[in-house]
């Protein structure tokens, strides 16, 4: 059957994808099974299916962003498992995922973000501005070359997205639906411009899939899928015709096995009744302003009870501010909205309890099951404890969702989590259901489905349902609907009436009309349709790539430009990075000392002699030392040791005084608490030295010179550090523990961010090798660090005034191999990681204890040992704790430190190369 | 607040962290590996200290005093020469070196009171002190016993008779597991609330609760309680299988008073979280947040180095930290057997920088919501 498609489809001249057999599974669940398609070239291909059928997944392998597991997939004339012809063949092939602006850089402007797909193909400046400047006016985006990616209405970051995939003049295109979450207006233009550029390039092929089924109509091909399989292939026509269909819908309706389409009826909603003319909501001059911006703008509306009120509208048009404002969540600026005629206040629990909300885009628990989701709502919406189990039951079943109760929504289709969504907004049977954008990236079916619901809900239960959505079959299912643009009400009527009004044959046409007026009334050109744009200049020149080159330098500066933008744009990030370090320091630098001083004694003086009080006026004179009260008896010494108020206790017995005259064989008890070993020996040892100073002139008044052990000198010599300040030896070692915590973390959260975020699929599908990316990654936090580094020597030199007596360039050499090392560290944790909660865990764990404890910063790694000792040793801070203090204090140059540095050289492409090793080229 | 919803809430906190297995995996190394790793690498007191001696004398005393160096406090003494001594110590190989003069025994005999010399690597602070005292003891006493042998001289007759209490040999494996069980309760409760926090804003979910008839004192006392109770369990856990179980270390306090102080530390740590979060605007932000608090928490509460020898200004501004009065309070329970007559003025003030902490990170956490 697949063949037959390709022989009859339009302008086919060969095959551009072809696969057979192909399978895939996430775990347990079946994603594909058993694909057999070949996909003609230079044709529109699209694929049509519910949620959850694999329609992602295909297109995501046949980029080559995921890993083959079954089956043969040729793309463009060669085998995408060989990992050759994926890099050969990726600068042909243009992939753009699901979701809004998914693969694009919030904080990088719409300029840069091309800019930064144009780096990575490798074209030369001149090349990139001209190509972005050509696709820029074609796209109506000149306007916005310098605004954030972040700050663009959906269907401007699906134009950008385009952009970005466009700039390379790829052979084959491959879009996951673009215009899902897009309203009418863009996806009309996003349409015109797609047709544009194929009129352009007449060679290219695309690959789109879509939930729309009207755009869908105007496809060459489609394959309509399900259940990891492909239902049917052919023309548009020939799919209608196969089921007997009239519209695209229908056909696909039909071409579901009958369990799946099961039963589906087709959406009617019985007339209101007018009988209840109770407002339920109520908005009077509704506005919001954030920052001087206006989002609302003197809205207001009168919704009756159990009527469905549909808000249309572009995104950003301020749909979800107003219905947030009905829900309580965001403040009103001006204006009044009311809910049953009572004012609506944030605080108030019991306003609450009437309104069901589902916000934009699932936002259940996804570490709850569908069970454990229903069941938490119920509870916290104070159902009855005995009424609890029935009433989620009767969601159960109501909603559909008896064969997935113990599934976690992340493994459910878009459309059955979308029901679980409404299933957990009833839950506590509101007066009220307000909705935003409920069915957005909802299959047809899914969506009638739900759409019957809403109408039981509405003419059965009476609840009032306040809906946003861009499908205009579900907005003529309204009893009324308002169209807002930029913060206003354009018109606000039955659906019937807004045709009739405007002359138009849809509501679609009618919509499109009204926005277009508007638009023309604002000075804003805000997506400016380019159909008569011309013909991208860039058609016909030809390319400049270097294919196949293992490792290009130019790729690798792309990332690293990308990453130092996005760093640039982040000033908290950069600020905490380095200033962080230095007040660290300084905190550290004085903080952990080892001079130890004033410590705490205290005398059980059972003698009360002028000799026994002689002892203690000598150690209470000590500098080290500091008297507490004398100590009354052994149960006083005993509580208040164990409160740590006393750090030794000295016991001079009964007569002691009497015994030295006589030259009696005396003992003094003397306890030291050890319960901080470190200070428990230096007390010991502060204690024995007074002790003999005590004994000197005392035996030489008492026993004459025989006495006096001073047979031999012993000279301290502290090297390095003559007055052993700890402030010298400290400051040296915390510069390798701050040098490796922070550019760790970065590192590791500069990729794993990445991952969460999905703009990691760029660099699955561009040319980029593993090693570019890392390397490309890492070099500005390496710059970053090593900044780091100079400010904390100069706040060293200048701040703590630790001399500094080696050789700088020795030093310097050595930092930067180690920020090298430290940061390849952060990127060989993220390999492993995929939630930024678990790298950032994982970082500070594996650097944190091994830095501060193993590395030689308070006692050597030679007296360490065990686990402790082996960490120790093939831990870089060791190495550079050994460079730094050498350098700061020794007097140390590298003919000395050589070895330590040729560790430290040889553990960076340890590093990277474990870091590239361990980084997938593709999903999987 | 309705105690239901806190408990309901705080279940799904528990529902969620079952799911992450990495972050499970971390919280179980965090309090067993990692605890007995950190027990055991640190060296008992003076261990094994590298020291080399340069004889120039050859005589039976300076063989004697090279002989005297022994395990575990020293490492196996190395004979080096004069020249070699500079370049070792350069190196860092050996923190001590001691010089005995050519002569020294002759000299010695006859009374002209010779000098040796020692050299100490004065940048490794820490066995620089204590370990220069060694040294010292040892070779003078067996220079005085030497001379005891060779002539009768009379021993001093007053006697300091040292004990150390609570832990006699000075075992750092105590010190060093509980301390590990201290840094890993302030570091998983900072995370585990201040994480997931940020997820939920993320993820949406946080926006999703405040259409439900729930507060956002609610919301924190559940995370609060929850994220405390898995760190109080894992640490109890840990107390009673790694450290009485695995490292064999006896404890004399009362593990449940211990407890007591832990909740109250908690109670501060995990509010502190919160606070962090509704700070942070980020995860990378949070990461470095979260490290600028940890580090000096970790390093200046007195559980590394004693508090005593910081300067005043560090104490007093520590005092306003948990971590300075659970550490008194962890060190006065397990390791002296303290009772609550002892350590009520550390619980008091973990109850009080609690309170200030959970007042402060609320009133943030309501402005960040709203």
């Amino acid at each position: 059957m697949s063949t037959k498609a390709a022989a009859e489809a339009p302008a086919a001249a060969g095959s551009v994808v072809h696969l057979e057999g192909v399978g895939l599974s996430y775990g347990k669940t079946r994603a594909l099974e058993a694909i057999t398609l070949d996909l003609p070239s230079g044709c529109m291909v699209g694929m049509i299916g519910p949620d959850g059928v694999g329609k992602s997944s295909l297109l995501a392998l046949i980029a080559g962003a995921r890993a083959i597991q079954q089956g043969r997939i040729h793309v463009l004339g060669g085998d995408m498992a060989s990992s050759r012809h994926r890099r050969n063949v990726c600068p042909d092939i243009a992939y753009m995922p699901q979701g809004l602006g998914k693969n694009l850089y919030p904080t990088l402007s719409v300029f840069e973000n091309i800019d930064f797909f144009g780096r990575l193909f490798g074209h030369d400046k001149a090349e990139r501005s001209r190509r972005i400047a050509d696709l820029l006016r074609d796209t109506g985006l000149t306007p916005f070359a310098d605004r954030p990616a972040a700050k663009l209405s959906g269907g401007m970051k699906q134009k950008v997205g385009l952009c970005c995939a466009l700039i390379h003049d790829p052979e084959l295109l491959i879009l996951d639906e673009p215009t899902t979450g897009v309203d009418p207006l863009s996806r009309r233009q996003f349409w015109e411009l797609i047709a544009s550029i194929r009129a352009s390039r007449p060679g290219m092929s695309v690959i789109v899939s879509t939930a729309y089924m009207e755009e869908a109509a105007q496809f060459d091909v489609l394959i309509a899928m399900n259940a990891g399989r492909v239902l049917a292939t052919g023309t548009p026509a020939e799919l209608k015709q196969q089921t007997g269909a009239d519209t695209l819908d229908d056909a696909f309706i039909r071409l579901l096995p009958d369990a799946e389409r099961g039963n589906h009826t087709n959406v009617v909603i019985p007339p209101r009744s007018e009988d209840h003319d109770e407002i339920a909501i109520e908005a009077d001059h509704l506005t919001r302003r954030f920052n001087g911006f206006v989002a609302v703008d003197d809205v207001s509306f009168r919704i009756r009870k159990g009527e469905i009120f549909g808000f249309l509208g572009s995104n950003g048009c301020g749909k979800t501010t107003t219905m947030k404002m009905l829900t309580g969540l965001l403040p009103v600026s001006e204006g009044t909205a009311r809910l049953f005629g009572k004012p609506i206040d944030a605080g108030d629990m019991s306003v609450r309890r009437r309104i069901g909300y589902m916000s934009q885009g699932f936002s259940l628990y996804s570490e709850l099951t569908v069970a454990q989701n229903l069941d938490l709502h119920a509870r916290l919406f104070e159902l009855p404890a005995d009424t609890i189990a029935a009433r989620i039951d009767e969601m159960i079943a109501r909603f559909d969702l008896a064969d997935v109760v113990d599934a976690l929504p992340d493994a459910l289709p878009l459309g059955l989590r979308q029901r679980l969504s409404l299933a957990v907004a009833m839950i506590h049977a509101p007066d009220i259901l307000i909705l935003d954008e409920p069915t957005s990236g909802v299959d047809p079916v899914a969506r009638d489905r739900f759409w019957q619901i809403l109408a039981e809900l509405s003419r059965k239960d009476n609840v009032t349902i306040f809906v946003s959505t861009h499908f205009m079959n579900e907005a003529e299912r309204c009893d009324r609907v308002s169209l807002m643009h930029a913060g206003k009400v354009l018109t606000s009527d039955t659906p019937a009436s807004i045709v009739a009004a405007r002359g138009t044959a849809t509501l679609e046409q009618a919509f499109i009309a009204c926005l277009e007026e508007a638009i023309a009334d604002t000075a804003e050109p805000a997506g400016q349709p380019a159909v008569a744009a011309p013909p991208p200049a860039s058609a016909n020149s030809t390319p400049a790539r270097r294919r196949g080159a293992a490792f290009n330098p130019t790729r690798m500066l792309a990332y690293s430009r990308r990453e130092t933008l996005e760093l640039r744009r982040d000033p908290i990030r950069a600020t905490l990075a380095i200033l962080g370090s230095v007040l660290l320091l300084f905190v550290l630098g004085y903080g952990i000392s080892m001079d130890v001083e004033n410590l705490t004694f205290a005398v059980l003086d059972r003698d009360d002699s002028a000799i026994s009080r002689d002892y203690s006026l000598q150690i209470a004179g000590s500098r080290y030392f500091t008297e507490r009260p004398p100590i009354t008896d052994y149960a006083d010494l005993d509580r208040r040791m164990r409160a740590g108020e006393i750090g030794l206790a000295i016991e001079l017995p009964p007569g002691f005084g009497r015994d030295v005259s006589r030259g009696r064989h005396v003992e003094i008890g003397a306890w030291v608490d050890g319960a901080t070993p470190t200070r428990a020996e230096t007390l010991r040892s502060y204690a024995q030295a007074i002790h003999a100073t005590w004994l000197v002139p005392k035996g030489r008044e008492l026993y004459g010179e025989a006495a006096i052990a001073g047979a031999y000198q012993l000279q301290l010599r502290y090297r390095y550090n003559p007055d052993v300040i700890s402030v010298v030896a400290m400051a040296p070692g915390i510069i390798p523990l701050l040098l490796i915590m922070i550019p760790a973390v970065l590192a590791a959260l500069a990729v794993v961010r990445e991952k969460e975020l999905g703009s990691i699929v760029n660099f699955y599908v561009t040319p980029v090798t593993r090693l570019e990316f890392l390397l490309g990654t890492q070099l500005p936090y390496v710059v970053l660090a090593f900044g780091n580094f100079l400010l904390l020597v100069g706040f060293a030199l200048a701040v703590f005034r630790v001399p500094f007596t080696g050789s700088f360039p020795t030093y310097a050499l050595a930092a930067l191999l180690y920020v090298t090392a430290t940061t390849g560290m952060g990127l060989v944790i993220s390999a492993f990681m995929n939630s930024q909660i678990a790298a950032l865990f994982g970082t500070v764990l594996i650097t944190l204890i091994p830095a501060i404890q193993y590395s030689g910063l308070i006692d050597p790694v030679s007296s360490l040992q065990g686990l402790g000792a082996l960490i120790g040793r093939i831990y870089p801070t060791t190495y550079f704790v050994t460079i730094s203090r050498g350098t700061f204090s020794k007097a140390l140059a590298l003919d000395t430190l050589h070895n330590d540095l040729l560790v430290l050289a040889i553990m960076v492409p340890i590093l990277v190369i474990a870091g590239a090793m361990l980084l997938k080229k593709q999903a999987r | 607040m309705r105690f239901d919803n806190v408990f309901q809430l705080g279940i799904k906190e528990l529902r969620g962290l079952v799911r992450d297995p990495m972050l499970l995996v971390l919280i179980v190394y965090s309090f067993t590996l990692a605890v007995y790793a950190g027990a055991k690498a640190l060296p008992e007191t003076l261990n094994r200290a590298a020291i080399a001696i340069v004889d120039e004398d050859h005589s039976p005393v300076s063989t004697r005093i090279g002989m005297a160096f022994t395990a575990p406090y020293f490492s196996t003494p190395r004979l080096i020469s004069q020249y070699e001594m500079d370049r070792r110590m350069d190196a860092g190989l050996d923190t001590f070196a001691l010089d005995i003069p050519p002569d020294f025994q002759r000299d010695l005999l006859a009374r002209k009171s010779p000098t040796i010399q020692l050299n100490i690597d004065a940048t490794r602070i820490s066995q620089a002190f204590n370990g220069g005292g060694y040294v010292e003891q040892i070779v003078s006493a067996e220079i005085a016993e030497f001379l005891a042998r060779t002539r009768n001289a009379q021993t001093a007759p007053i006697e300091l008779a040292l004990r150390a209490r609570f832990n006699p040999e000075l075992k750092k494996s105590w010190f060093g597991a509980i301390d590990e069980i201290i840094t890993s309760i302030t570091m998983l409760s900072i995370i585990l609330t201040g994480a997931a926090l940020i997820r939920e804003r993320e993820h949406g979910t946080i926006e999703h609760l405040l259409v439900m008839p729930v507060t956002p004192l609610e919301i924190m006392v559940s995370k609060v309680w929850s994220m405390g109770a898995v760190v109080l369990i894992a640490s109890a856990l840990s107390i009673a299988f790694v450290v009485k179980g695995w490292l064999a270390v006896t404890i004399d306090g009362s593990l449940a008073l211990f407890l007591v102080g832990a909740a109250l530390q908690l109670f501060a740590t995990t509010s502190m979280g919160i606070f962090l979060a509704t700070v942070a605007g980020s995860m990378p932000q949070f990461g470095l947040l979260l490290i600028m608090i940890l580090l000096p928490l970790q390093t200046l509460s007195g559980s590394m180095t004693p508090r005593e020898s910081m300067p005043q200004f560090v104490q007093d501004i520590m005092l306003a930290a948990p971590n300075t009065h659970f550490v008194m309070l962890a060190q006065a329970i397990l390791f002296r057997g303290a009772g609550l007559e002892a350590v009520w003025p550390q619980l008091a003030a973990l109850a009080v920088i609690g309170s200030v902490f959970f007042v402060i990170a609320l009133r943030r956490f309501r402005a960040f919501l709203a």
